[in-house]
């Protein structure tokens, strides 16, 4: 009778939990709702053209102080050299990180804000946030830029990948209040085809996920290891305990 | 006559040497080899020796943290940086520090549910369970205070918000404020108080609570799913009947437990150390900010319940009274209840219903305290912090009218 009231009691407080686990999730799935980055953090071909596309386009502006140059060349399978001659473009050493020349008083007077440190910026916003991003801007002559963009309205950011992309407008359905953005039309080529541009996109932003938290990879290869131990070690802890308690009657 | 041969537990060589002048035979027998636990301990009476075992790695882990952690607003972002990606293991050790801040809410909710379905804190238990509800506000305090450490922009706003409710306080409030902070706002200062009292102050007073909490249990004894206090019933030898010593059939079962509770935390620390944004914020990837809030500020999941009782009522002052209350009525539990029966097991359907109703209200509570306020969320917010203080509050009534049965004289209990 106890046991079966135990059990009874087991099987509400799951019932409860997995109620509340749906909740939480439902809340998640309403947030963002921006199309899948797909990026590939194993990927070190994409990593590779990343880091190529974040210090030709994003590394002017853009610090990523915390990561280190050596650290670069290990992760993603390049030498020492090959990083300071393709990668270092702010005079620094191998042992430096990612900072940029421009001084912050200096950005804020060009450019209104200081564009952010992009060392974490896939951990703060996401990785399907900033693949978005980096697709949604469009004309629009009222800003100072020449665009803007639908993720993030009234970005003080140029749009720095045009040449690549092509210029887009946004296009609008009905009137009023019942306006609403249906989508992008591009109204300029750029030397990338949409596809290519897409992929363009994702390896940047795998190198910004990468960059988010360069152990990621050794963590989940390390969590293997340790979890093939510890279910070793319940096995014969459990051994041990059954051994012990058969005494108890 | 050497001193081995007079000591009272009868031992020899180097343990009687030390017998001799340090109770060390002694305690071990009293507290390990000789504390005499009841034999039908379940699945939720894993939960204590676990909250120790947690108590332990955030002690280790947190030592070799400090080791590289800045406590200044210059410094303090940069240095957990640092750590996650410089560091030798770093990352490991700053994971299993944050997800066991998590982990130690979660085995210290599931343990004093245990406590309070099995009427755990009824005579002669009373101060067993006040003992730990303060070891339950050191643990809120120390894991308030450990959250601004990172000086990310939840760690600065979360603190910004939560100091501010002492601002509520009438004449005093302003001055009681600017005390707390060491300044107008959150600063350099009050990060480098808040490292001061994380790394020392609370874990000291927590491990002394934790003795004086192990010491009160191992004074009366441990209760049991049964609710039935096993030394009452006594073999020729003195020893309870319905016990069996701690050490070895408790340490090995306790040690199972730990070795499945390191699996679950494995799951989490290796491959989802964020938990989705529950136990490390999205926000708290951006520095601390003075100039820009996050998006939607919310307490780390395991304050939210509270939060949300503070939310729900229009009042700042009653809203920080009602926060308080929700946390500070768990003390006066051994006095609400007024049933001749310590465990579900033996109580009426009137009091599991408001048990039932208790953790339905506590798990919404916790959901609606994550979540923006919105009207419908406020309502919602309102009607569980009355469902949730209505089982405290109508509990001398429910425990008294209840119909319980009667309790048997020894321990249930199914061989293995």
């Amino acid at each position: 009778m106890q046991a079966v009231n135990l059990q009874q009691s087991m099987k509400s407080l799951v019932k409860l939990l997995a109620f509340s686990a749906l909740l939480s999730t439902a809340a998640l799935a309403n947030e963002g709702g921006f199309e899948k980055a797909n990026n590939d953090v194993s990927n070190v071909a994409s990593l590779q053209r990343g880091a190529r596309n974040f210090v030709n386009y994003c590394s002017g502006c853009h610090s990523a102080k915390y990561v280190r140059f050596n650290r670069l060349a290990v992760d993603l399978a390049l030498t020492d050299a090959q990083v300071t001659q393709n990668l270092i473009f702010n005079g620094g050493k191998i042992t430096d990180t990612m900072s940029i020349n421009m001084s912050e008083a200096d950005a804020v007077k060009w450019f209104g804000k200081a564009p952010p440190d992009l060392s974490l910026i896939a951990r703060a916003r996401g990785t399907d946030y900033l693949y978005a991003f980096l697709k949604s801007f469009y004309l629009d002559p009222s800003r100072p830029t020449g665009t803007n963009n639908t993720v993030l309205a009234s970005v003080a950011m140029p749009n720095v990948l045009w040449e690549l992309q092509g210029l887009q407008k946004a296009v609008y359905e009905g009137e009023g209040a019942e306006k609403h953005f249906k989508g992008f039309e591009l109204v300029t080529k750029g030397k990338l085809s949409p596809e290519e541009y897409d992929e363009f996109v994702r390896d940047t932003v795998n190198f910004l996920d990468y960059i988010g938290e360069p152990k990621q990879l050794e963590r989940r290869a390390l969590g293997f290891k340790v979890l093939g131990f510890l279910l070793v070690l319940f096995l014969l802890a459990y051994a041990l305990k059954q051994e012990y308690w058969k005494d108890i009657k | 006559m050497s001193a081995d041969t007079h000591n009272k537990v009868g031992t020899t060589g180097l343990l009687g040497w030390i017998d001799a002048r340090f109770p060390l035979t002694k305690m071990m027998r009293e507290h390990v080899t000789e504390y005499y636990a009841p034999k039908n301990f379940n699945f939720w009476y894993y939960f204590g020796s676990l909250a120790l075992v947690v108590l332990i790695l955030q002690i280790v882990s947190g030592i070799f943290l400090t080791m590289n952690y800045k406590p200044s607003a210059e410094g303090a972002f940069a240095s957990v940086e640092y750590i996650m990606r410089d560091v030798d293991w770093g990352w490991l050790i700053r994971y299993m520090h944050s997800t066991g801040a998590s982990a130690f809410f979660i085995v210290v909710y599931l343990h004093m549910f245990r406590g309070l379905i099995y009427g755990s804190y009824k005579t002669p238990r009373e101060l067993l369970w006040i003992f730990g509800m303060l070891i339950y506000l050191c643990l809120m305090a120390e894991a308030f205070m450990g959250y601004l450490l990172p000086w990310g922009n939840m760690s600065y706003w979360g603190a910004q918000v939560i100091t501010s409710l002492f601002g509520a306080i009438p004449y005093v409030g302003t001055s009681l404020l600017e005390w707390i902070r060491g300044d107008y706002y959150i600063s350099d200062i009050t990060l480098n108080r808040f490292f001061a009292l994380h790394v020392i102050a609370l874990p000291l007073a927590l491990v002394f609570l934790v003795v004086a909490h192990i010491l009160a249990l191992h004074e009366v004894g441990s209760n049991n799913p049964d609710g039935v206090e096993i030394k009452k019933n006594k073999g020729a030898d003195g020893k309870p009947l319905d016990g069996i010593p701690f050490h070895p059939y408790y340490t090995v079962k306790d040690l199972m437990g730990f070795v499945a509770f390191a699996i679950v935390f494995a799951l989490i620390v290796f491959f989802a150390p964020t938990v989705g944004g529950y136990f490390l914020e999205a926000a708290n990837f951006d520095p601390a900010n003075r100039l820009q809030t996050p998006e939607h500020i919310a307490p780390v999941w395991y304050f939210t319940p509270y939060y949300a009782i503070l939310r729900a009522i229009p009042d700042k002052l009653f809203g920080v009274i009602g926060m308080g209350a929700g946390v500070l009525i768990f003390f006066f539990l051994p006095w609400l209840d007024r049933s001749p029966v310590k465990s579900i097991r033996y109580r009426g359907g009137l009091y599991k219903t408001f048990v039932a109703i208790f953790v339905v209200s506590f798990l919404m509570l916790g959901y609606l305290g994550l979540n923006p306020a919105t009207t419908t969320n406020t309502y919602l917010s309102r009607l569980f912090s009355l469902l949730y203080f209505g089982f405290f509050l109508l509990m001398p009534w429910y425990t008294k009218a209840d119909k319980t049965r009667p309790v048997p004289d020894r321990v249930t209990f199914d061989a293995h």
